[in-house]
């Protein structure tokens, strides 16, 4: 073989640098583009919303005069039902994927259950909503609450919850492990003072990206029967309810309700164009929501990874 | 074994203490059903708890008509919003589950046809031709407008409808097609009509039908289009007034509340139904439906006095029913 010239070492190299430079322009482009989606959206909503944004928007019931109407019961409602569903959906799906990593053996029903857990991440939310009004909604009796709600979300975003936990989990080296139990931790100690700790900023980013999910769905809240007009909030626990009586630390959960999705949805709807306005503050609202719960997730995960030292 | 049955009857200790909860915690009226009756049943909730000082709680929730009467049959709900009588089956679901209740009709509604402002054609229309254009063998075959009519330009339909589900869809085939629920199916669908308000206002050759207050709140970006009363032979335009005197036909139906007997035990829903009824008229109007003669809401209550249960439909949807008919029938009751 003749050896290459300066110049067609040049060449390739060149040559190299050219692709180098068009992949970059394409990610930068793609990256805009989907950035600029966003953006748009965002701006609409705000412009289209701006003379919504007061007080009386936030504490506010619905109304049918669009001026008057606020997301007083559907913001309340929304971060009351995410708190029953992160409160089931969190301990379950965390210690499901932990079993399965570190406890389970490999065997053809732990496959059997992976492939399903994969599966169900991807069954549209609707069943689940029919799921939950047979079994949360008239088996249990819980009715058309906040429970039954909270409790068909965390169904919704399990998987996710698990699927993340494992991903997490694996990603921790295998001399962790083996070190913690050379020095004779049991299973247990490991997970617990290392497996745990190490995996929760992974944990913690499923659990934000389920919990981001489940507050944007409508379809499973609509068919167990979330409300659309509700002008009182859920029982305050131990505050003075009807007849002289107190209502209970857990009222609250069988309260009727609704969230912010379907506030949005029924204002969409309406006959009257004004009602447009709402929803798009609403959803700027919700979108206000998301993000921030988002950012506490970053922040969160932030903070533990610098406690990690390997 | 010992420990899953302690778990299952945690659980179901749980879930009754839950309950019995509820129970303590009441003095909720629930409301469910059409999403048609929803804008007149929700301004009367809102200011009867304005009224009470929110002593008194009401929920108002959509499932439609047919998805109201499920629940109410089931008795989970206290009154059922219907944008038409109840039908044979609800009437057997009801009596099964030991359900009664009293049939109020609050409102009159007038579907209206509409057409884009600038379609110079469309300017009435008969039941005859919505039938050559809507029934299902015109499905991929009446494409232009002269089919239906010679005198319309040889220009192409476009056809926007309530979606299958809804009480609208229903009673307009019935009316117009002849038969309930039997239409073309290659047109644009939508529960939601203010789809159905954009697609019309946008295309020059559209055609479309909704309830009244889409058409009353949209005036500017739609043109109302006159149907020919087949009993008279003249053009009536859809209008508030053109319902009241009963010339709008057959696309004027009543909508109405269904209220539990055994709710009506409770002083609560008694007060929400005479407060309904007292200011039913003025609300009604308000959220741009056409407001019963005073006489028919006073006849509401006095059928609750007087225990005069059940429908005067016999489980029948009926076309064209003016305010002076059903105000005579319910009369008779």
């Amino acid at each position: 073989m003749k050896p290459l010239t300066t110049e067609e070492i040049r060449a390739v190299i060149a040559k190299g640098k050219f692709y180098d430079n068009l992949f970059k322009a394409v990610g930068v482009f793609c990256l805009a583009f989907a950035l600029l989606v966003i953006v748009a959206l965002i701006a609409d909503m705000v412009i289209k919303g701006s003379e919504r944004f007061t007080l009386d928007f936030f504490f506010n019931f619905a109304s049918r005069r669009a001026t008057e109407a606020g997301i007083l019961s559907a913001w309340v409602g929304s971060l009351l039902v995410m708190l029953v569903t992160a409160m089931a959906a969190v301990p379950l799906g965390v210690a499901a994927g932990l079993y399965l990593e570190e406890y389970a053996k490999r065997n053809l029903l732990t496959n059997i259950i992976e492939v399903n857990i994969t599966n169900l991440a991807a069954v549209p939310s609707i069943v689940y909503g029919l799921l939950a009004l047979g079994i949360f909604v008239y088996q249990f009796g819980f009715g058309q609450s906040i429970l039954s709600a909270g409790l068909t979300l965390a169904l919704l975003i399990l998987p996710i919850i698990i699927v993340s936990t494992r991903e997490a989990i694996r990603a921790i080296p295998a001399m962790i492990r083996e070190g913690s139990m050379a020095v004779g931790a049991t299973r247990w100690q490991t997970c617990r003072f290392h497996i745990i700790p190490y995996a929760m900023p992974g944990i913690l980013t499923g659990v934000i990206i389920g919990l981001a999910r489940a507050i944007g769905e409508t379809a499973p809240i609509i068919t167990i029967g979330a409300l659309t007009f509700i002008a009182f909030l859920p029982p305050v626990p131990f505050s003075a309810a009807d007849a002289g009586t107190t209502a209970g630390l857990f009222d609250w959960l069988l309260s009727p309700f609704t969230v912010m999705p379907i506030q949005i949805f029924n204002w969409t709807s309406r006959p009257d164009p004004a009602f447009e306005v709402n929803a798009a503050a609403a959803g700027f609202v919700l979108m206000v929501m998301v993000l921030s719960m988002n950012a506490v997730a970053i922040y969160l995960r932030y903070q533990m990874r610098k406690k990690i030292k390997w | 074994m010992f420990k899953k049955s302690n778990i299952v009857s945690l659980m179901a200790a749980a879930g009754v203490s839950l309950f019995s909860a509820q129970a303590a915690y009441a003095q909720v009226i629930k409301v469910d059903g059409s999403s048609t009756v929803y804008p007149i049943t929700e301004a009367v909730a809102e200011e009867f708890q304005k009224a009470k000082k929110n002593a008194i709680k009401v929920t108002v929730g959509i499932s439609g008509t047919g998805g109201g009467f499920k629940k109410f049959c089931r008795d989970e709900t206290d009154i059922s919003n219907a944008s038409r009588p109840i039908t044979e089956k609800e009437m057997a679901d009801c009596k099964a589950a030991g359900v009664n209740y009293v049939e109020m009709p609050v409102a009159y509604d007038a579907l209206t046809i509409v057409a884009n402002p600038k379609n110079a054609f469309l300017k009435e229309v008969t039941v005859a031709e919505m039938k050559a254009l809507w029934e299902p063998a015109a499905q991929g075959k009446v494409m232009k407008w002269n089919q239906v009519n010679p005198a319309w330009p040889d220009a192409p339909v476009k056809l926007f409808g309530a979606g299958a589900d809804s009480g609208t869809f229903e009673y307009f085939t019935e009316a117009m097609v002849g038969k309930a629920k039997s239409s073309r199916g290659d047109y644009t669908a939508s529960e939601d009509d203010n789809v159905l308000v954009q697609g019309v206002s946008r295309d020059v050759n559209a055609i479309g039908y909704f309830g009244y207050a889409y058409y009353a709140e949209n005036m500017a970006k739609l043109k109302g289009v006159l149907v020919v009363n087949p009993k008279t032979g003249k053009a009536v335009e859809p209008s508030a007034a053109n319902v009241e005197n009963g010339t709008y036909a057959p696309l004027s139906r009543p909508i109405f509340i269904y209220v539990k007997v055994k709710s009506l035990d409770k002083p609560e829903v008694k007060e929400f139904l005479e407060f309904y009824m007292k200011h039913g008229a003025k609300l009604t109007k308000e959220v741009k439906y056409v407001p019963l003669p005073a006489a028919a809401y006073t006849g509401n209550i006095d059928h609750v006095n007087k225990k005069k249960y059940g429908t005067v439909f016999g489980g029948k949807n009926e076309i064209g029913i003016t305010i002076e008919d059903l105000m005579k029938r319910e009369a008779k009751m």
